[in-house]
């Protein structure tokens, strides 16, 4: 969000004066907050009362009646010595984990590809095209074909790899173990490096060409020019993109829902979210389950606030 | 309009905090013609699309008969269990649904359903149903109460690809374990891609299912009253054999460690990748739509080991769906000549056939196979060697914890992985943890 | 200005690399879509045997698709334009006043985002009945629950990108049009939509996807036929006694198509729009 101090435009000599209009960025404003109020809000708030009552299905049909347990809940989910904590810890550092990596390849393909698609050449339009369609498919969509293509003996990815390549000797497993983590890090970077490269792109058409040209005529290789114009004119755009990353990846349930189905989910790609739903839908442990979604909540400010901060500091020093 | 929104924001507030106030009027008196009521039916054919036009003729048949019309819903196992969660919650969804009988005891707990047992007249008698069917769906002490009654009965039972065993030269069905796991070894040829059994490893229903079965052979119990017990030897010892398919035996198809739906594996044996599977009987179902025909599959119990008392000779749980009323529901009346209507003996032979599922009332004969064998196996299965799932309160905990720690072991078997005696204690201990945190 | 062959050599690899990562699995879903299911269980191959047409008229049969479709093109139309039209709005008043409260609006606006789905999956549902139960607004068991729903998942991004849209207008086109004797709606209607087109392109087709693949609360906020939508459909082609996998993938293709295509079209206005809106 751009902090520029706007001067009013009802400041301006005109028909509506300062004080006889004030009410009306507030009436602009109504019908979004409503909305944000119902649905968003309120069932946060409900959410945050759950996690502190002892919500299980017997009190699902009266709320009214389940005992408060206070921080009880939150005790479950923090006792790590227990199986249930250690579960948690095990899944938010798999999150952990999951987030660095698809956050970094996906920033990465994208600025590569942007880059190598900075320049006018034939097909360039096509190659934007095809690059976008992953961003532009159905999530379930893209998925579900992932899955088809990871299945151990029927699938394209082993078929490739052992088939057709002979890297490997024996077909291994995608969906079920340890390389259920890796299956799940290329499905979601497949979905989310377009995200990426889209608004990489629109950040370098932003920059005038004028700037590199005058860089090539001080003899600048193409890395420099790279590391030196083009990733600092990409500031704004990197600190809005890196931050809204993190959070849909930290907080992706859809690509282990559709990629493992609803109750199969391997300790390797148990996804907080997922776990999370697990706990609440499957266990029937709602009030379990929104304790570690405060958790995770708190977790989620913390880390933005601390990003904000430093990048606000960074970018007064520049 | 600054009315309206305050009235809203209250109604938000009100919302919110008295969650628990939504309580209904009943209002069971109006008329028949007028009503409507929803039913929310469970997926039991080939899709969704094939369960509406089964049940479509049997409703208008109702409607016929009684002047309530029935809107139907077919809702995919995926969602049925949130659905109905979301439906208590909010005390808003269908007038009638199907359950898995499994999960009766639960929402007896919950108080979500009616108390059968005050309308027994009005559906047609609790005691038309077969005693084992109806106790199933009910907490342990709580069966003269039953929230649910039983429409579908379902039983395992061990099915063979009848054209493997000729090939393999066996002639008889295997009768115990021993006999199973020596059939499948005899059966299975990796480099023809053909294995002995498959499994539906990657689908906790499935597993908690036989965990259950094998324990139970072995004379083990899961709970002592509420309390779960899930570590005595006797379950880690059937546990253990179970997981030996796939590890020790190998007659399995590790592949099978990620089949995550109940119908994959008879796939497996419809296409003769694999002789046999071990299935509740509207395996039929599927079978047929796979190209098989009656005649080329054969059907025989579970088997047990040699040694076996015969107290633990287990080879099923009654498993089935019972169909249940809301507590919430203001068509009361309508409902209960529902339920009468579709547990009624006309209604069950109809729907048993193209549902592949065993009667559930008392004397009533199978109608879903003409092969008399099969009918027998199973028949015998659900009366005499069935032993029920923990009829508690956190038994659909107990079905995820339990049927995850033994797909994550499947898996773990199936990579390579040595899984010992130890390694499934401490699976299902930490199964234990998470069912005591939920109850 | 000439290229080095260093830059050469790495636009190629790029470009082909990233290529066959998107193209692939494309290519899968199109060709296995096109096999009968005996071939699509079978060991994978890059060339059906046996190509056929039949998925793609069974796909209406197993599951009311097009049924599913109509839902979803009426949800997701309707909830992007009143999220659009909201986040306008929302965006000229952050954009161009210095409010009290404006600050708490946009936090509050940017942490919703935050927000794990699942926290507040069962509290929306439970807030939706009681609404409909007290005021007969019918919030369940109907499209409108969904629509609300979804136009208010994309309000925050939209609002975000559009202010920042906004900010680069210049004011002083708002303060000409004002002096033509508008006031400020005057303005924003004559002056600043006008300008902000891109931009306005770019919130409408995020909106519109994000609602389009939506999975979760539609799978709760929906369980009649007239009201879910195509990502709840597709689930359907997986059912207790078979899974469709080649119906999957020709109904996935379908589904994909419409949106693929408009979101294709109308790339340049969406990558225009993002410019003005993240470079701010």
């Amino acid at each position: 969000m751009s902090a520029t101090t706007a001067p009013s435009p009802s400041g301006a000599p005109g028909r509506s004066g300062l004080r006889k209009g004030w009410w009306l960025p507030y009436a602009l404003l109504g019908p979004a907050v409503i909305f944000e109020i119902l649905v968003h809000i309120i069932p946060m708030v409900t959410g945050i009362w759950m996690s502190f009552i002892k919500l299980t299905r017997i009190y699902l049909r009266n709320w009214g009646q389940a005992p408060v347990v206070g921080l009880g809940n939150y005790k479950t989910s923090l006792d790590f010595s227990s199986s249930i904590g250690q579960g948690i810890l095990h899944s938010f550092l798999i999150t952990c984990g999951f987030t660095i990596i698809v956050l970094a390849l996906s920033w990465g393909f994208g600025m590569a590809a942007a880059v190598a698609l900075q320049r006018p050449f034939p097909g360039r339009g096509l190659f934007r095209t095809v690059f976008l369609i992953p961003y532009a498919l159905p999530i379930y969509a893209g998925i579900i074909t992932w899955k088809f293509m990871f299945q151990r003996s029927t699938g394209a990815i082993n078929h490739i790899l052992v088939d057709q390549l002979h890297l490997l000797g024996d077909k291994p497993f995608w969906l079920i173990g340890g390389n259920a983590f890796w299956a799940i890090v290329i499905v979601a970077i497949w979905r989310t490096w377009p995200f990426a490269f889209l608004m990489l792109m629109a950040g370098l058409q932003s920059i005038p060409s004028d700037v590199y040209e005058a860089s090539a005529v001080d003899g600048a290789k193409p890395f420099r020019q790279w590391r030196s114009i083009t990733l600092p004119m990409l500031r704004p755009v990197n600190t809005v993109l890196i931050l809204v990353m993190f959070l849909w990846t930290f907080n992706d349930f859809n690509t282990p829902f559709v990629l493992f189905g609803s109750t199969a989910q391997p300790p390797a790609g148990d996804l907080i979210s997922f776990h999370i739903y697990d706990a609440s839908f499957l266990t029937w442990n709602f009030g379990y389950g929104s304790a570690m979604s405060v958790l995770l909540l708190v977790f989620l400010l913390i880390v933005t606030s601390i990003y904000l901060l430093v990048i606000n500091r960074r970018s007064q020093r520049a | 309009m600054a009315k309206k929104r305050v009235m809203l924001v209250g109604a938000l507030a009100a919302a919110t905090v008295a969650i628990a106030l939504s309580g209904c009027s009943s209002n069971s008196g109006s008329s028949d013609k007028n009503v409507t009521l929803e039913y929310w039916a469970s997926n039991q054919g080939t899709s969704l699309a094939n369960d509406k036009k089964v049940l479509t003729p049997v409703l208008n048949k109702f409607t016929k008969q009684t002047g309530i019309k029935v809107n139907l819903t077919v809702i995919g196992w995926n969602d049925l269990q949130n659905k109905i969660n979301t439906a208590i919650s909010s005390n808003q969804g269908p007038d009638v649904v199907n359950i898995g009988n499994t999960w009766g005891p639960a929402f007896q707990a919950s108080g979500a359903f009616v108390d059968l047992s005050e309308h027994a007249d009005a559906i047609g008698g609790l005691d038309k149903f077969a005693t084992t069917a109806l106790n199933a769906g009910s907490q342990k002490g709580k069966t003269d109460h039953p929230a649910s009654v039983p429409l579908y009965g379902l039983a395992y039972g061990l099915y063979y690809n009848k054209a493997l065993f000729k090939a393999a030269g066996i002639t008889t069905p295997p009768t115990t374990w021993e006999e199973f796991v020596a059939d499948a070894k005899k059966l299975t040829d990796p480099s023809k891609g053909q294995y002995g059994v498959a499994i539906a490893g990657a689908s906790y229903t499935e597993n908690v299912h036989f965990a259950f079965l094998t324990a139970a052979q072995n004379g083990a119990e899961f709970y002592d009253g509420d309390k779960p017990t899930f570590t005595s030897d006797a379950i880690v010892s059937g546990v253990q054999r179970y997981l030996d398919l796939i590890g020790k035996d190998k007659v399995v198809n590790p592949d099978d460690a990620q089949l995550d739906n109940g119908s994959d594996p008879l796939q497996e044996l419809a296409q003769g990748k694999a002789a046999m599977v071990l299935s509740q009987n509207n395996a039929d179902a599927t079978l047929l739509s796979q190209g098989m025909k009656e005649g080329d599959y054969g059907v025989t119990n579970l088997p047990w080991p040699a040694d076996t008392p015969a107290e633990d000779q287990i080879s099923t749980f009654p498993a089935g769906i019972n169909i249940a009323i809301f507590s919430y529901t203001q068509h009361l009346d309508q409902a209960l000549k529902f339920v009468k209507y579709m547990t009624s003996e006309d209604t069950q032979a109809t729907l048993d056939k193209p549902y592949k599922t065993l009667p559930v009332l008392k004397d009533a004969s199978p109608s879903f196979t003409d092969d008399a064998d099969e009918a027998k196996v199973f028949t015998t299965a659900y009366n005499e060697q069935s032993k029920v799932l923990p009829q508690v309160a956190t038994e659909g905990d107990f079905e995820s914890a339990v049927g995850k720690a033994v797909t994550n072991l499947i898996a773990d078997i199936a990579q390579g992985k040595n899984v010992s005696a130890s390694d499934i204690k401490k699976a299902l201990s930490d199964a234990q943890t998470t069912v005591e945190a939920a109850g | 200005m000439r290229e080095s062959a260093g830059i050469k050599v790495f636009r190629v690899v790029t470009i082909v690399v990233l290529t066959a990562f998107v193209i692939v699995p494309l290519y899968v879903m199109i060709t296995s879509s096109l096999k009968p299911l005996g071939e699509v269980r079978n060991a994978f191959s890059w060339f059906p045997q046996h190509l056929t047409l039949t998925p793609y008229v069974d796909i209406w049969s197993t599951v009311p698709l097009a049924q599913y479709f109509a839902n979803s093109v009426v949800v997701c139309v309707i909830a992007t334009a009143i999220s659009l039209v909201l986040a306008i709005f929302a965006s000229y008043a952050v954009s161009r006043w210095r409010f009290k409260g404006r600050t708490v609006f946009t936090t509050t606006v940017l942490s919703t985002q935050m927000f794990p789905g699942v926290l507040f999956l069962l509290p929306l549902f439970l807030i939706f009945t009681n609404i409909t139960t007290a005021t007969h607004i019918p919030l369940i068991g109907t499209r409108l629950g969904l629509i609300i729903t979804y136009l208010t998942f994309t309000l925050p991004f939209s609002i975000w990108m559009l202010a920042g849209y906004f900010d680069g207008i210049p004011r002083e086109l708002d303060e000409a049009a004002m002096v033509d004797g508008n006031g400020p709606m005057g303005a924003l209607w004559r002056v600043v939509l006008p300008a902000a087109r891109p931009g306005i392109v770019a919130v409408a087709i995020y909106g519109f996807m994000t609602a389009w693949g939506e999975v979760l609360f539609a799978s709760v906020l929906t369980t009649q036929q007239n009201q879910m939508t195509l990502a709840i459909g597709l689930q359907q082609y997986s059912t207790q006694t078979n899974v469709y996998w080649n119906q999957i993938m020709a109904a996935s293709l379908v589904v994909s198509v419409p949106i693929v295509v408009m979101f294709l079209l109308l790339q340049r206005s969406f990558v225009a729009g993002l410019t003005a809106g993240a470079v701010k």
